[in-house]
């Protein structure tokens, strides 16, 4: 080693003259090992990065490669002769017995339309049978009807013109799921089925639009992802949200003055502390067990509703709101609590006049990321029976906060499992929803913080 | 007089926007105690730290002008300053070791500039080390102990141990004693006349009677200018400047 | 009368209060208010907390100890020759719930009118169809005494409910009259005002402590059930998981530990030096720029719900692996396995890694970095052999924070994971995890009776102890390390 060899020399040259040792401007061996070590460790530095950034860009990349087609859906434009002779077969136009004749009895109505627009438009039928081409109509349309119908029981006998969905695979096939390769595989569809569509696409009787259905239209089984939608999750979603908001808060925001502003050290303090490090870091799941076993069990609240749902997450935001708001109040500087103690304000006062208000900001952002936090977390809600397929819509609230629902994470999870390859292109639609809906809180509470930040 | 080591010459810094350092040239002789005196703020320190690159960690601070070791420009581009702070030794203000065991401490300087090979070479360099900033005694028997777990005089004799183990040719002292009691103090000071025979020392420091006992030569700094520079003796019995003598005489400061 | 009414009855009375105390403290003093101890809008304070909260106390209190009561009593009526064979006293109970809502349902949509109801009994009537119209399809038919402990269930919920309404009304009203009544120039009005919030602000700081308990408790209590029926040593010692329906399962947790940790130890060989990686080049490194980017950047990924995490590794890296590292290699063929869930939640907990380290690094005093800088360490030196020793109790503590979410992490492990019970060291296997079979076993319709079932109570207090000595420790490490730089 150079250095070393020299160091020692150089410096026992002693009295004789100036030291002059190697020259600054030449780089070393030993030195030139060294920086080569320092550029590798930065590089893995920067490669730690990039992977990290390549994995965000790669799962937002993914959702929304395979999502995004969710949110437009094919409709199939038909004139359909509402025939009193099926519907309505003595004329008197009584609805309990219009309500009689189920979906079944639809089903002609449909075909017979299919054929005759076919016909009219002169479109090679492919030499399909009448029934094959009503199949591109969704398994749903008949209810659509029907409920149109029940509605407006004076149109029957009359010719009207609705919008129903395609059958899931010719949405598929306009959204590139579905091939004329894969097709020939696929005992639900024939290549065509799917020339028949393409040719009902060119005038203009089949169209690929925005899908407004899938924010407000309620989950369906499994044979009809065309007409799955998330409004039964959304509305179970919100309602847990609002049961978490209106005991969350009030209660993380009552704990954090108490331990912050008034508690004194002493062994009730000591657990309170302990206990809420701890429950920040229990498994989500926990708490789930903890609300089957406590509310549906032993207090008796119904499975799937969104009190138990709301009641479990309460629990597990509560700790991340108590250490935001504890954080905020905290803040405040203690000469905001003497200047009002001076002036004879009580200790009770000094917080609720002074120190709440300042803090304010800081605990609506806690209680904002709290909440971000309780509307992402599935886990729990996999337990209390969230899981469940519903797909009437939960009554007003606070009836409502007590009738089955889903909830948005759920529902996500629920059609992952499902065997349709339409359900994945579903799932991934519902997590850009829900991804929309975080990142909106996550806006908020950030401008919140920007607008009343406040430099002490 | 002895050889000129470090001389600086037209040296301007700037922290973003702020001129700290204005025009300084100094000449610093080896073999010699220097120190840097001057209010709070004048820039003694940061100029102290301009001669071994230490602002180079400061993403804002700007540095002008030639600063020559041994006539070789410090802020050549070629320069790397890794060599050049084996060279130019560093003391600071709070005694900093690492919560590492004193051996280690007074190893790692040899041991990432590759000065010692073999354990024996290693064991030799922190004794003699160690020795000269005068704490063998008290912990040779506890070299495997941590380094924080010595007393604040300790700390900063083990920290001048630690900084003369890669055998610099100048030691700079930024305040060491400013954190110390006053035995503490004298211990260091009394260690940094027998480091002169070494090194060219350059210390800053609060105290005028620091600057008095310790030093040869001592320069006057005042809000980023270098008044005044030359002996000791002349300078706090007879100073040039007005403005070092009111800084003397305690009018300033 | 329906709890929602109620509550804002009383709501509704306290508000009331408020204003009368306040008027009538007024009038005491004849209007000067400077004659009150308090000003006069803590007297109405006091009688609006008087009067709401004992109210509101006890209609929690008895909302919560009712329906135990009741099923105390309706089950003790149950005779044991009523329970058929194969059945439970908890299977028969739940008939009983059912038959009693299902008849409410009945009267309410007018399919039967409260006198026919009277007469009802199951010689008479086709119960069993009857709950079929309103949609309560029930097993067999109703025996005579089930029907009979469901009208009982019934009747005893009625009065129960009236009974509460009662005794909430007359605790309100109470309070509304003995506070009002105490109302006179000289009384503390502030200070029993101040007393009884901070009363409040104690009690719910205690809901910290209750929510514990009850994990604690429910967790215990059924684990305990679950011992009694199945042998605790098969559980903790057997190499076998496989469940049947119809009894005689085996219950090994072993499979599901090892599951566990093998995909945890993934994740964090994923997560730790990449999450490290960043927190050091962003903290020692990188430029303003590049910070301001990427920062946020890693902070978005930390907000992403693990759903999310989980359909990634459901429809994107798990068929990825499968495709282009199993099957090539021949060392699996399904898209779930260890490495998928492992490598997706080694890529949720890179930013949590990343923050942790983070405050850590930036704990370590700038005075040691000058130091080493001093002696003419490079940046990677001054990394690798100051900083990162002076850090390592609080790095350990992280990893250790991160391991223990990584064990309690769900939904990832769900969708990733697989479900088959192994023990293998194959990292291209499905294999299942402690979380993936609490779910399993909890979801769908679970009867309480079963092994089965409560072996997911079992499985949770393992990993709820485990996840808590995890904290337990990295918390005492970390504190410890802060302490020394403090």
């Amino acid at each position: 080693m150079t250095v070393n060899s020299q160091s020692p020399t150089s410096s026992s040259q002693g009295q004789a003259g100036p030291r002059k040792s190697r020259s600054l401007l030449a780089v070393d061996a030993h030195t030139k090992r060294r920086n080569a070590s320092e550029a590798r460790f930065q590089f893995m530095g920067k490669l730690a990065v990039g992977i990290g950034i390549l994995a965000l860009v790669g799962l937002l990349a993914s959702i929304l490669a395979n999502g995004l087609s969710s949110f437009r859906q094919t409709y199939v434009t038909v004139d359909i002769f509402l025939d009193p002779a099926k519907l309505d077969k003595d004329g008197s136009g009584d609805l309990a017995k219009i309500a009689k004749v189920t979906t079944f009895g639809y089903k002609p109505l449909i075909k017979r339309a299919m054929a005759a627009a076919i016909a009219e438009h002169g479109i090679d039928d492919q030499g399909l049978k009448a029934k094959k081409i009503a199949a591109l109509i969704s398994p749903q349309a008949p209810a659509t009807l029907r409920n149109y119908v029940l509605a407006h029981p004076d149109q029957i006998g009359k010719t009207v013109a609705f919008n129903l969905l395609a059958s899931g695979r010719i949405d598929g096939y306009f959204k590139g799921r579905v091939t004329m390769d894969s097709a020939k595989l696929d005992r639900n569809i024939s290549p065509e089925q799917l020339r028949l569509a393409d040719e009902m696409h060119r005038v203009g009787l089949l169209e690929t639009r925005f899908n407004w259905a899938f924010f407000t239209a309620p989950d369906a089984s499994d044979t009809r992802p065309e007409a799955a939608g998330l409004g039964v999750a959304i509305l179970g979603s919100a309602y847990m949200m609002i049961v978490v908001l209106l005991l969350a808060l009030p209660l993380g925001v009552a704990a954090s003055i108490y331990l912050e502003e008034f508690s004194k050290q002493n062994f009730l303090t000591d657990l309170i502390e302990v206990n809420i490090s701890n429950l920040a870091a229990v498994p989500s799941i926990v708490f789930g067990i903890l609300g089957l076993a406590v509310f549906i069990n032993f207090a008796g609240l119904p499975k799937s509703a969104p009190i138990v749902g709301g009641l479990v997450l309460t629990l597990m935001t509560l700790p991340t709101i108590i250490i935001a708001t504890r954080a905020a109040l905290k803040a405040v500087p203690p000469s905001i609590r003497e200047a009002a103690l001076g002036v004879g304000a009580s200790k009770m006062q000094t917080v609720f006049h002074h120190v709440l208000p300042l803090a304010m900001p800081g605990i609506l952002t806690g209680a904002i990321i709290g909440l971000a936090q309780a509307l992402g977390e599935s886990a729990p809600l996999l337990l209390i029976g969230m899981v469940a397929f519903v797909r009437e819509y939960p009554a007003a609230p606070p009836e409502g906060f007590f009738d089955p629902a889903a909830a948005l994470p759920v529902q996500i999870y629920n059609w992952t499992t499902r065997g349709d390859p339409a359900f994945v292109e579903r799932a991934s639609g519902a997590i850009i929803v829900l991804l929309a809906f975080l990142l909106t809180m996550n806006i908020v509470a950030i401008i919140l913080r920007r607008r009343f930040e406040r430099r002490w | 007089m002895n050889d000129i080591k470090v001389s600086a010459r037209d040296v301007q810094v700037w922290y973003a926007d702020n001129h700290a350092i204005k025009d300084v040239s100094v000449e610093i002789e080896d073999k010699t105690v220097t120190a840097f005196i001057g209010p709070s703020g004048c820039g003694k320190s940061t100029f102290l730290r301009c001669i071994n690159r230490m602002n180079d960690t400061i993403d804002i601070c700007r540095v002008e002008g030639d600063i020559l070791l041994d006539g070789e420009d410090i802020y050549d581009p070629q320069v790397d300053p890794v060599q050049l702070r084996a060279k130019v030794g560093m003391v600071f203000q709070k005694p900093n070791p690492f919560p590492k065991s004193i051996y280690d401490n007074v190893a790692y300087g040899p041991r990432i500039h590759g000065l010692a090979s073999g354990r024996s070479e290693l064991d030799a360099v922190v004794e003699k080390s160690l020795r000269r900033a005068a704490l063998w005694d008290e912990v040779k028997d506890r070299l495997n102990a941590s380094g924080t777990g010595l007393s604040g005089g300790q700390q900063q004799r083990l920290c001048i141990a630690r900084a003369v183990a890669t055998e610099p040719e100048v030691l700079l002292m930024d305040e060491p004693a400013s954190a110390l009691d006053p035995i503490a103090t004298a211990q260091i000071e009394e260690l940094i006349d027998e480091l002169r025979e070494k090194f060219a020392v350059v210390i800053v420091t609060h105290s005028m009677q620091q600057a008095a006992r310790v030093s040869q030569k001592t320069a006057f700094f005042h809000l980023g200018n270098l008044v005044e520079y030359g002996e000791t003796s002349q300078i706090f019995t007879n100073p040039v400047d007005p403005r070092t003598e009111s800084y003397i005489t305690g009018r300033i400061g | 009368m329906n709890v929602s009414i109620l509550s804002v009855i009383v709501l509704g009375l306290s508000v009331l209060g408020f204003f009368l105390a306040r008027r009538r403290a007024l009038s005491k003093v004849n209007g000067k208010a400077y004659k009150l101890h308090s000003r006069p809008i803590y007297y109405g304070q006091v009688v609006f907390l008087f009067t709401a909260v004992p109210a509101l106390l006890v209609l929690a209190l008895w909302l919560f100890i009712q329906p135990i009561a009741i099923e105390r009593q309706v089950s003790a009526e149950i005779p044991a020759s009523a329970i058929p064979k194969g059945s439970t006293p908890q299977l028969v109970m739940s008939d009983v719930r059912r038959i009693a809502g299902g008849i409410d349902a009945m009267l309410h949509a007018g399919n039967i009118t409260k006198a026919e109801f009277n007469d009802m009994s199951v010689d008479t009537t086709s119960i069993r169809s009857q709950l079929a119209s309103v949609g309560i399809a029930l097993g067999a038919d109703v025996t005579p005494a089930v029907f009979e402990a469901a009208k009982s269930y019934r009747n005893m919920k009625n009065v129960g409910h009236t009974a509460m309404a009662a005794v909430v009304l007359v605790v309100a009203l109470a309070g509304l009259l003995l506070s009002l009544a105490r109302i006179t120039p000289a009384q503390r009005a502030r200070n029993i005002a101040e007393h009884f919030i901070l009363a409040l602000l104690i009690g719910a700081s205690l809901v910290a402590i209750l929510t514990t308990l009850g994990i604690v408790l429910s967790l215990l209590f059924e684990t305990i059930h679950f011992f009694r029926i199945y042998p605790a040593r098969d559980f903790f010692l057997s190499l076998t998981w496989n469940p049947q329906f119809r009894g005689g399962s085996d219950l090994g947790m072993i499979p599901l530990l090892w599951g566990t940790l093998y995909i945890s130890l993934v994740a964090l060989v994923v997560a730790v030096p990449v999450g490290m990686l960043i927190a050091i080049y962003l903290a020692e490194y990188a430029g303003k720029n590049l910070r301001s980017f990427a920062k946020p950047a890693i902070e978005v990924l930390a907000g992403i719900p693990t759903i999310v995490y989980g359909l990634f590794a459901l429809i994107t890296v798990g068929p990825f692996i499968r495709d282009w590292i199993a099957v090539p290699t021949g060392l699996g063929n399904s898209s779930s396995s260890v490495l998928t869930a492992g490598l997706v939640m080694g890529i949720m907990l890179i930013p949590f890694v990343s923050s942790l380290s983070d405050d850590i690094i930036n704990a370590v005093p700038q005075s040691l970095r000058d130091g080493s800088y001093g002696l003419g360490a490079t940046r990677s030196e001054t990394i690798k052999k100051v900083i990162l020793p002076a850090a390592l109790p609080g790095v350990v503590g992280a990893i250790l924070l991160a391991a223990s979410r990584a064990i309690g992490e769900t939904m990832i492990v769900v969708m990733g994971a697989g479900a088959a019970a192994r023990l293998d060291l194959n990292p291209l296997e499905a294999m299942t995890t402690v979380t993936v079979k609490i779910v399993s076993q909890l979801t769908g319709d679970t009867e309480f009776a079963s092994p089965e079932t409560l072996v997911a109570f079992a499985l949770g207090l393992t990993l709820f102890i485990f996840t808590l000595a995890l904290n337990v420790l990295a918390l005492y490490i970390v504190r410890k390390y802060r302490e020394q730089y403090e």
